[in-house]
Formats: C-alpha cells, sequence, structure tokens
C-alpha cells in the first residue's frame, strides 16, 4: 500500500500579511462546526415556537376536487391550516425567472410531492397527524413525462395561457425554452469528413443531496412584518419573491442567513420560506419548518435529466469538421432555472473543442416530472457527458490515442465558441489532459495482500462476491468546459460593506455581505482578501443578511469571484479613505505620503520601497472607515434565439479527470479506483480549500456515473426512491483517491487572476468514469448512471 | 413519559416526551444540544451518531425510551473543557469541514475508532466511516484527519 494518496499541487503565490490571499488558512467556523456549536437552519429554537408541516400532492397531474380541513383543525395542539385560499394577496405564485410556481395549489396538482396545504402546531408529530388528516380529493389527469408526450398535438398543457417571454420562440406551449446555436456550414463540413460518429445519450435525474436539510424559523415581528432565519443559496432573491406573496414591502421581511448545510443548487428556488412565513404571521408565533429525507426528495428541484443526440465529424488527420446535438432537457412541471439549464447546454454543446461548423439545439420541456433547476454545473454536465462519449467514439474509429485526439482539437486562448465568442483568458486544455494523464497510475491488483484479497478493494466490496476473479480494468479520460458566472446578459453583482477601526488598541476591519456561506469557504476567503487589501490580521465577518445589499447566489462557479471582487473593491475603497486620513494627519511629517505609492501591511502604512510611515492604529485612533459599494463583472449579452450568436458568457473554467476502475464483468459490479483531476484555477485563494472544491465535486460526478438517479415511474410520473436507502450517494468505500493537479493561468479580467472553481470538476468526473468502464467491458454504455444490468446485459 | 439518562457525563431528565419520540429529538430538541445532526433520520447517512454505553449507534434510529438510564456521548462532549478533541482540531487542519453536517457524527465515529484502532489502515478508516455520509469533501480530507489524527495520537505517546 505504499501508493501516495497525498495532493500534488503547484501553488507558491502569496501575499505580504499573514493570513492573505494564496494561503491555506482555516476556516473562521471551522472550532464552531467540530464542537457542535455552529447552529444550522434546522437547529433554530424560539421560546413558544410552533413547527410547520406541508401537506403534498399524492399523485402527479390531478385536478383538487376539494379540500377538507375540518378533523386537521379540530386536532388539539393545531394553530392553523392554510390552502390557497387563505394566500394574503393575489400573487400566488413564484419563481426564479418565470412566476409558474404556485406557493399553494390551486385547483390543480401539477407533480408528485406539489404543496397542498400547510400546518403549524405545537409538536412536529401533531402537525404531521394533522396534515394526514386533511381530505384531499383528485380527480386524476392523464401525464406527459417525455419529448414525445409533452409535444403531441393534443398533450395536455402544463401551463395554459403562458405569457412569460419564451412563449414566443418556443414550437410547444410545453417547451419552456428553446436556443440554437449554428454557426459556419454543417452540410458543407459533413462532405469533409472521413468519418462520422453518431450517439444517442441518456442523462439520469440527480438529486443534490445535500445533508442539511430545508429548514428555517420564521418570528412574527412587532411591526406586523417577519423575520425569516433560513438556509438558502442567495437571500434577496429569496426576499424579491416572498414579499409579494405575503403582501409585505420588502423592509418587512427580514432576512438572516442561518446556518447552511451544503447546496449544490437545491437551494436556489424557494422550499418553505413563504409557508412558514405565512403560518408565522397568521399564528402570530415563530414557526420552524424542518423537512425529513423524504419530503427533501420532493422539496427541491433536481439536475436535468437529458436526452442527448450527437453527430461528430472528422477528417483521417484527426481534425473535427463539424458537431451536430439535440439536447433535450426534462424541467418537470415547473420553470424554475430551465432557460439557464438551456443556455449553458447548448452554448457549452460541443465542449473545450475548436469546431468551425456547428449545429445544437437545446430545449427544456414542462412535464408531470418533478420540476428540475440548478444543480452544479448544470447544462454543461449533461452536455459533456455526451459530447466526450462520442470524442472516445470518434477517436476509436481514427484508431488515435483518446488524449492524443482531444489535445488535436483542444481549444486555447482566442478560439471562438459556438456563439462566436472569443475565449479571451488562458484555455490550457490540451495542457491539462497532459497533466493528468502523467499522473502516477495507481498499482495493479491492490487488493492482494499477504493475507490474501482485501474484498474492501474489490467490487462489491464487503458483500465478499469476488476475490478478484472476473476483475477487469480499465482507464478513462475527459474534459470539460463550465461558464463562470451568470450569463446571457444578466446583470450579475454583488455588495460588499467595508469597514475599519482600531478596537482595543488594534486596527480591525468588518466584511458585511449578503453572500451564502453553504459549506464551500467564501467567509474564509473573504477574510484573506480583507488581510491583504488592508494589511490587517484581525478580520471580522458579519452575518449574511438583507440588512446589506445582494451579494448574488452562491451559484455558478461565482462568489469568489463577485462577491470576492465586490470585497476586494469595497477594501480598495476602504484603503483610499484610510490613507487620505493619514496624509490629513501625518502628511507633514514625511515627504512619502505626497510622493510615493502607499500600501497597507502588517498593520502599518508602507511606502512600496519598505519604509513604514505610521501604524494604522494610529491613522485610524477616533476614526472609522465604512464603504458599502456594488461591483460588478464585465457585461455580457443574451444570445440571439434564432442563431444563439452572442458574447453570452465572461469566464470559463476547465477541469481534465483520468478515472481508473475494477468493473467485476460477472456481477456488473463497478469499484472506481482512482479519479485523478487537473484543473485551471486561475489562482488559488485559498489551495486548501481550492481542492476541497475539486475533490467534492469530482464525487458528485461519481455518483452520477455509477450510483445516483431518481427513479420516476414512466406512467405515474411518481417518484419511487425519495430516501437515502433507495436514491445512493457515494459513501468513503465507494469513493476512490482523488489526487489534484493544481494549474494557476491568471485571468487577467478576473480578481487576482482567479477563476470559479466549484463546477468544473463535476462535469469531466461522469464522462471519465464511463469510458473507464466502457475501456473495461468494451460495452458502448450510452446512458448514466450505468447500473449492474448494463454490464451483464441481464 | 420521563426519560433519565446520562449526557456527556452529566445526569440529564427530559419531561413529556412522547413514546414515539427518538434519542436524537430528545437531545435536539429537549435537552439543547443539536450538535447531533438531522440528515435522514432513517440510518443512512450517521449525521446522528452519538455513543450509547460506549457503542456507535444512530440517535434517530434509538428510541428516546431505549436510553433511560444509560449514557449518552455526542460530539458536544468530545472536546475537554476548553481544549478541543485532537480529532476535532484534526478535522480542521486537514479541511475535512465545509459545510459540517456530517462533522459531527463522522467526529464520534471516527474518535471511537482510533480508540479500538490506533493506527488503522486507509481501507480500515473508509470501513469504519462507511456509515457516515458526506457531500462536500469527497472524503479525501477527512481521510487526511482521521491520518493525522493518528499520527499526532502516536507521537504524543
Amino acid at each position: 500500500m505504499a501508493y501516495p494518496t497525498g495532493v500534488p499541487t503547484k501553488i507558491t503565490q502569496g501575499s505580504r500579511t499573514q493570513g492573505g490571499i494564496g494561503e491555506s488558512t482555516l476556516r473562521p467556523d471551522g472550532t464552531l462546526k467540530v464542537t457542535g456549536e455552529f447552529a444550522y437552519s434546522s437547529d433554530l429554537w424560539h421560546e413558544d415556537m410552533l413547527w410547520g408541516q406541508i401537506l403534498r400532492s399524492t399523485v402527479a397531474h390531478a385536478e383538487i376536487v376539494s379540500i377538507d380541513t375540518g378533523e386537521a383543525l379540530a386536532l388539539p395542539g393545531v394553530y392553523a391550516v392554510l390552502t390557497y385560499d387563505d394566500l394574503p394577496t393575489d400573487v400566488r405564485h413564484y419563481g426564479l425567472e418565470i412566476q409558474d410556481t404556485p406557493v399553494l395549489a390551486h385547483g390543480r396538482v401539477r407533480h408528485h410531492g406539489e404543496p397542498v396545504a400547510i400546518v403549524a402546531a405545537d409538536h412536529p408529530e401533531t402537525a404531521r397527524r394533522a396534515a394526514a388528516k386533511i381530505k384531499v380529493e383528485y380527480r386524476e389527469l392523464p401525464v406527459v413525462t417525455d419529448e414525445a408526450s409533452a409535444t403531441a398535438p393534443d398533450a395536455v398543457l402544463l401551463h395554459e395561457n403562458r405569457t412569460d417571454h419564451h412563449i414566443g420562440h418556443v414550437p410547444h406551449p410545453n417547451i419552456v425554452h428553446r436556443q440554437p446555436i449554428v454557426r459556419g456550414d454543417v452540410a458543407a463540413a459533413r462532405e469533409r469528413a472521413d468519418v462520422i460518429v453518431t450517439g444517442e445519450y441518456t442523462f439520469g435525474m440527480q438529486d443534490q443531496a445535500f445533508l442539511g436539510p430545508e429548514s428555517g424559523l420564521a418570528v412574527p415581528e412587532e411591526d406586523g412584518g417577519v423575520h425569516l432565519y433560513i438556509a438558502t443559496q442567495w437571500l434577496h432573491s429569496d426576499l424579491r419573491q416572498m414579499s409579494p406573496v405575503l403582501g409585505l414591502p420588502e423592509d418587512k421581511v427580514r432576512m438572516t442567513l442561518a446556518g447552511v448545510g451544503g447546496a449544490f443548487g437545491g437551494r436556489e428556488d424557494l422550499s418553505m420560506q413563504i409557508h412558514a412565513c405565512l403560518l408565522a404571521l397568521r399564528t402570530g408565533k415563530p414557526v420552524k419548518i424542518v423537512y425529513n429525507r423524504f419530503e427533501s426528495f420532493f422539496g427541491h428541484v433536481h439536475r436535468h435529466p437529458a436526452k442527448l443526440t450527437y453527430e461528430h465529424g472528422a477528417t483521417r488527420d484527426g481534425k473535427l469538421t463539424h458537431v451536430k446535438a439535440r439536447i433535450v432537457l426534462d424541467g418537470g412541471a415547473y420553470a424554475s432555472a430551465s432557460p439557464a439549464v438551456v443556455g449553458n447546454a447548448s452554448s457549452l454543446g460541443v465542449g473545450p473543442y475548436a469546431v468551425d461548423d456547428v449545429d445544437i439545439e437545446a430545449i427544456a420541456l414542462y412535464t408531470n416530472n418533478p420540476p428540475c433547476g440548478a444543480m452544479r454545473g448544470f447544462g454543461a454536465v449533461q452536455a459533456c457527458f455526451a459530447y466526450e462519449a462520442q470524442m472516445d467514439k470518434v477517436a476509436r474509429e481514427l484508431g488515435l490515442d483518446p488524449v492524443e485526439f482531444r489535445q488535436r482539437n483542444a481549444m486555447e486562448q482566442g478560439t471562438l465558441l459556438p456563439t462566436g465568442q472569443p475565449v479571451d483568458s488562458p484555455a490550457p486544455v490540451a495542457e491539462l489532459l497532459r497533466r493528468v494523464k502523467a499522473m502516477p497510475m495507481p498499482p495493479e491488483r491492490q487488493w492482494e495482500s499477504s493475507e490474501g484479497a482485501d474484498v474492501r478493494q474489490l467490487p462489491g466490496g464487503l458483500s465478499n462476491t469476488t476475490h478478484g476473479e472476473g476483475v477487469v480494468r480499465g482507464v478513462g479520460y475527459a474534459v470539460g468546459i463550465k461558464n463562470v458566472g451568470f450569463s446571457e446578459g444578466f446583470d450579475d453583482y454583488s455588495t460588499a460593506r467595508v469597514r475599519m477601526e482600531v478596537v482595543g488598541g488594534e486596527p480591525v476591519a468588518t466584511v458585511h455581505t449578503a453572500m451564502a456561506e453553504v459549506g464551500q469557504g467564501g467567509v474564509t476567503v473573504h477574510a484573506q482578501i480583507a488581510r491583504t487589501e488592508l494589511g490587517v490580521t484581525q478580520v471580522t465577518i458579519h452575518p449574511a443578511d438583507t440588512r446589506v445589499g445582494s451579494a448574488g447566489s452562491t451559484s455558478a462557479s461565482r462568489q469568489t469571484y463577485v462577491t470576492g471582487g465586490a470585497v476586494k473593491n469595497a477594501c480598495e475603497l476602504v484603503r483610499e479613505k484610510v490613507l487620505e486620513i493619514g496624509r490629513r494627519k501625518f502628511g507633514s511629517y514625511h515627504p512619502a505620503w505626497a510622493t510615493a505609492e502607499l500600501l497597507l501591511e502588517g498593520g502599518k502604512v508602507v511606502t512600496d520601497g519598505g519604509e513604514t510611515l505610521a501604524d494604522l492604529a494610529d491613522v485610524l485612533e477616533g476614526e472609522a472607515v465604512e464603504v458599502e459599494e456594488e461591483w460588478r463583472h464585465r457585461p455580457t449579452e443574451p444570445f440571439d434565439l434564432r442563431t444563439g450568436q452572442g458574447h453570452g458568457h465572461v469566464q470559463y473554467s476547465f477541469a481534465a479527470h483520468r478515472a481508473v476502475v475494477e468493473v467485476d464483468t460477472e456481477l456488473g459490479l463497478v469499484k472506481v479506483v482512482e479519479l485523478a483531476c487537473a484543473q485551471d484555477v486561475g489562482k488559488a485563494l485559498n489551495p486548501l480549500s481550492v481542492v476541497g472544491q475539486i475533490q467534492g465535486g469530482t464525487t458528485q460526478g461519481l455518483g452520477i456515473a455509477v450510483m445516483e438517479e431518481i427513479v420516476v415511474d414512466p406512467t405515474t410520473a411518481k417518484v419511487r426512491n425519495p430516501s437515502f436507502t433507495d436514491y445512493l450517494i457515494p459513501t468513503i468505500l465507494d469513493t476512490p483517491t482523488i489526487p489534484v493537479d493544481v494549474l494557476e493561468l491568471a485571468d487577467e479580467h478576473a480578481p487576482y487572476g482567479l477563476r470559479g472553481i466549484g463546477e468544473a470538476p463535476t462535469l469531466s468526473s461522469t464522462p471519465a468514469v464511463l469510458a473507464a468502464i466502457r475501456d473495461a467491458t468494451g460495452l458502448a454504455l450510452d446512458r448514466t448512471p450505468v447500473r449492474p444490468e448494463h454490464l451483464t446485459g441481464l | 413519559m420521563r426519560v433519565n439518562l446520562t449526557v456527556n457525563g452529566r445526569p440529564q431528565e427530559a419531561d413529556d416526551v412522547w413514546e414515539g419520540e427518538s434519542l436524537l429529538y430528545v437531545l435536539r430538541e429537549r435537552l439543547g444540544l443539536p450538535g447531533s445532526k438531522n440528515a435522514c433520520e432513517q440510518g443512512e447517512c450517521g449525521s446522528c451518531t452519538v455513543r450509547l454505553d460506549g457503542v456507535p449507534v444512530c440517535s434517530c434510529l434509538v428510541a428516546a425510551g431505549q436510553a433511560e438510564g444509560r449514557e449518552v456521548v455526542t460530539v458536544e462532549g468530545l472536546a475537554d473543557d476548553e481544549e478541543l478533541a485532537p480529532i476535532q482540531q484534526a478535522f480542521i487542519d486537514a479541511g475535512a469541514v465545509q459545510c459540517g453536517f456530517c462533522t459531527p457524527g463522522l467526529l464520534v465515529a471516527a474518535d471511537e475508532m482510533l480508540e479500538r484502532n490506533p493506527s488503522p489502515s486507509d481501507a480500515d478508516i473508509r470501513e469504519a466511516l462507511s456509515g457516515n455520509l458526506c457531500r462536500c469533501t469527497g472524503y479525501e480530507k477527512i481521510m487526511d484527519a482521521v491520518r493525522l489524527a493518528a499520527a499526532r495520537r502516536t507521537e504524543g505517546v
């Protein structure tokens, strides 16, 4: 077992104030989290609080004939039972982009598990029992579950009389959004191709499976408003959607971020926010709602399942001629983030390759399946699974090494995307592949020991299904491209408030943003940025709330870039003000105050030559400096609705994986032995956190490769496996060693040259594992996740 | 009903406990010890792991009444007064904490394993922690943390 499990990283940059950017400083919330004191949203408690419970539909598609709440209300301990008729205003729907999601069902449910009524009671079990006593009579309607049934001429429409801004360009009202990307001349390019390879791929529905369940506490306030303590990814987006439904102005809906137990996209949409506030406002008491795991599977959107049809052409010398693709994403009953998922899938649909002739169409459907929306890498993840399978197929047709073939077609800085947008920062696609291929291979037959086979390292593990017989090794590669930040013209800004003052004789910076810390370590990075820019040791991170401007969403790999950028910008403005004070107080003592470039370092004002001019504590004595400022990355523009042309993205993130698997070919069991990753991060502000993100994202990609899938019954559209007993996420035994090689090629447009990093590793992990299983078994494998029956043919 | 138990060395008494309540619910909602977590409440994720008379259990699967008269140790009981337990410090130092929701259960499970097996192999660590799901880290930093705690323990002897 001498194989190294350490993490080779190549990070040398640092800052001149201790604890600044480039160092692996430790989480400020680490101690609270290891002692159990860190308060997650499900840990909140208030004297006299009630427990909320949601009644959800037991069928996927039905008219609601009647709802009888009488028995539930009569149960002792029940304080309120609310339905659609109790909603306080005419605004009764919400949504991230399209307000099509009912707060509570009105006359019809469109998917299994849709909220129908809500209850508040003095004990969670009483609330559950009361919800069970609500009588709902359904008249079932036929379900639409796929493209054929959803777009049939006589298909039931999920949303009649649509007025959203996509309805004008979709071919059927059960299509949320359609985005073609057309560039060059695919028909002519096809004539030049020596080989043409086609494929149809299926991507299963993945769940974010964050461990901290949806939860929060709503506290009614004396002024008629409400204060919600909530686990979310974007406080201000929640606020914007909640306030009109509650009939309260935004300043009467106060939001404070409670501890968040993971998110991965699943907290972009509202879950129990409005329900808890409605119950609190109705009863006049604090109301806490905590989903259990069963309800969590219904309480948030999932990753879009997809059908992807691809055609790739290439010349004999290994150059791609064209890519033609059709990507059908199932958005389920409500729109959620579907339009953006379509935008990513289509615009990044050929992957990190230079191809001049492209014809892609992506659509998202409305169906009666569970609503789908944001999950780590959305749109780009599904496309990467398919285009990387295609790249292997073409390489095989050409008799080329799959890595070599990818490198010959790899995009570089300056390459035009199929949208016509040039990639204007480093795009080290070929280099990442080279690096990941160069990493040492795990030894063969590592399960063998002097005492016989260690079954823990074999497919099937402690089920003791093999001691090595029938086990075949395979190796596969993949690489992907993900856009960073909100694209397509969205005004993607963040706000930071930074204050600097003397406390107890020491200069202290306080950073206040509304950024949702969901585990990614944004709070760590904010403190590092403040130390680097302001030269202080002590940084206080203010709790995130809506008393400061929006920080945008903790998603799209954007927070370190955008809110990090906002913190940096605010710090720079604070620094200017501090230096102004310094010049006023001390300028007459030293000419350098007027003539030199001045920096804040190690608690002092210094010249760029290193001469100390003053202690910050003296400069700030009796003064406090505070700045709140919005910060934006470069603007983007929408894609043309007909051609898909447009500068829609601001930055890209690239990762490559090599998967090594061992497959028990007789039983169809897979052991992933190693998942090596090379990723360009631009600049690692916190190397330890960077590697943690890459390893975590890689493991979620492993999950969708061989384990994870929400199974929806195709005839009833009901979810069959809403539990961790039946929906399996990788355990520590399923997860291999994940060596990481971090490359830092600065993007000159971004703060410190950094790149958003959270999502890219989730893209290429899945197709690398699939490629390795294909390598081991020789099977085509056109769907993910791979299950034993796909490998044994049974 | 009333339940009497010892939690982290202190005698505790919970009143008005409904017979269906789990030990996890009593710890979290009645005894003010929310450190043990509620990620699945069906014994699959290990986030509620506590020690019951020394043995690691999913407290969500233990009826509160079953804990009558017994000794429970939760994540809140790992640290010695003001000093973190070695496994806690190792989780911080190794970067094994992201969202942290799985952390309390992992700490209790890892602490118990190191007590039994002070020099675990990687396969031993994976086997011992296979009942604890983590969705953020990909487990690599958790492996690092347990190795670090084991190494520090050995060095400290």
